[in-house]
């Protein structure tokens, strides 16, 4: 028998809200099954589980605000016996609460699903959107894609339910958290680096112009593989300080800063970016910021990154001094991408230039390695073909 | 396509992009990225959508020229 328990989707975060349950008990279920929506300041979140069983139990219930680490779920293995019923007594969470603890409470059996009855296909921002609202699902009527209900469809339903509760207030306080603990815990160190972009950029013009409009590629997707071919040559930049010492991550989760159009940013990861070709890259960070504007990112993509990258090129910034993600123990930010002199073979061309900056923790990496990783990145953007 | 037809193709694709833009809002003269907040895969997201609304490929190098939404309806207007 094992936890499931309410995931820590950031440092920001303390607790989370469980919108709605995927599965009931007695469900078998199978590692990346997504199995609950949970409410965080940065959305609703898919939440996934980390092994094959079968759910035992399930211990709180939608609406209910727990902290990090509470469980939420019992999971059994296939050849387990089940547990005995679950009291109706609250739960008290078997992690100490990080945040103002709400006790856990046990769940109400779930209804039994009327012959024929299926579960309704809806958004994770509008099952949200309900919970938050009150609205019974079923009573919806959908517009979106498939007869998915969407976060309109909710709100429009509730048309007589007071406007929207703003996220953004609690957003910013959770990130104001964030960077508060990192400048306040971490010693920040910087070094920066001027990369010729005239092969890169040359390269990937070649490479766009023989692709599909679809299929092209954007040259943050360089960037992205830049630093994970670099990350294997200092591989201390990927890893997390945690109790006094410095813990290098097994793989390379590329957090990326993705600005929400209503304000705020999150930073899901992108998995094994090393091991993936450019255009696999590309298709999934389209589809990271996609879903995170739609308000559907799942719990492994909030909670994996190894290491953040940020890039504000196209706010027109020269460079990023960024703060650092904490755990994590590195962040790369990236300017504009624009044509500056540089000097070649003792004469002045425009070329163009891109700022990378890489934001440390000192306590972790010295300068040195740190001038290793941006020098590697530098290295790596100049034979773009083997990215 | 007329040129009203090809406006609105350029406002749905904006939408698609950048749907909490209201199409009323956006002055056809001003450059879009700036005026709806667009980064790079919004922008390309946005020339994606023009291709399957009218086939026209639209090159990296002519970016600049469906910078806005007169000079987008104008470019597609050239090539459907």
């Amino acid at each position: 028998m094992s936890d499931f328990c309410m995931p820590a989707l950031g440092a920001d975060m303390e607790a989370g809200t469980l919108v709605e349950w995927l599965k009931r008990p007695g469900d078998t279920v199978r590692r990346g099954d997504i199995i609950a929506v949970v409410d965080t300041e940065k959305g609703a979140i898919e939440v996934e589980v980390f092994e094959d069983g079968v759910v035992d139990a399930i211990l709180v219930k939608p609406g209910d605000k727990v902290p990090v680490g509470t469980v939420l779920a019992r999971i059994r293995a296939a050849d387990e016996a089940a547990a005995p019923a679950v009291p109706a007594a609250p739960t008290a969470p078997e992690i100490p609460p990080r945040a103002a603890p709400a006790a856990a409470h046990a769940a109400p059996a779930p209804r039994p699903a009327a012959p024929g009855e299926r579960r309704r296909a809806a958004s994770p921002a509008a099952r949200r959107r309900a919970v938050e609202l009150g609205v019974e699902l079923a009573t919806v009527k959908p517009t979106g894609p498939g007869g998915a209900i969407t976060l309109g469809d909710v709100e429009r339903a509730a048309a007589a339910v007071p406007a929207a509760t703003d996220r953004l207030p609690a957003m910013r306080r959770a990130i104001a958290a964030a960077m508060s603990r990192s400048k306040r815990e971490i010693p920040h160190a910087y070094v920066t680096t001027s990369i010729d972009m005239t092969r890169a950029l040359g390269w990937l013009r070649a490479e766009n112009e023989r692709r599909e409009v679809a299929d092209r590629l954007l040259p943050a997707v360089l960037l992205l593989k830049a630093v994970g071919a670099a990350l294997h040559e200092v591989p201390e930049l990927n890893g997390f300080w945690e109790d006094d010492r410095l813990k290098q991550a097994p793989g390379i989760h590329i957090g990326v800063a993705i600005f929400l159009r209503d304000g705020g940013l999150v930073s899901p990861a992108i998995h094994d970016v090393d091991r993936k070709d450019l255009a696999t890259v590309m298709r999934e960070l389209g589809d990271l910021v996609a879903r995170a504007r739609a308000g559907s990112l799942r719990s492994s993509e909030l909670a994996d990154a190894t290491i953040t990258v940020t890039n504000l090129g196209d706010q027109g910034v020269e460079s990023t001094l960024g703060i650092i993600y904490p755990p994590q123990v590195a962040l790369v930010g990236f300017g504009r991408i624009s044509e500056r002199p540089w000097v070649a073979d003792g004469r002045v061309e425009a070329r163009p230039v891109l700022v990378a900056t890489l934001s440390f923790d000192h306590r972790a990496v010295d300068g040195h390695r740190a001038g290793r990783f941006l020098a590697a990145v530098d290295r790596h953007l100049r034979a773009p073909e083997r990215l | 396509m007329t040129e009203q037809d090809l406006t609105t193709v350029v406002r749905q694709a904006l939408a698609r992009v950048a749907p909490e833009t209201a199409a009323t809002d956006i002055d056809p003269a001003v450059p879009i990225r700036e005026q709806c907040d667009l980064d790079s895969m919004d922008f390309l997201n946005f020339v994606i959508a023009l291709h399957k609304a009218t086939g026209v490929n639209v090159p990296e190098t002519d970016y600049p020229q469906i910078a806005s939404l007169d000079a987008a309806v104008a470019y597609l207007r050239a090539r459907v």
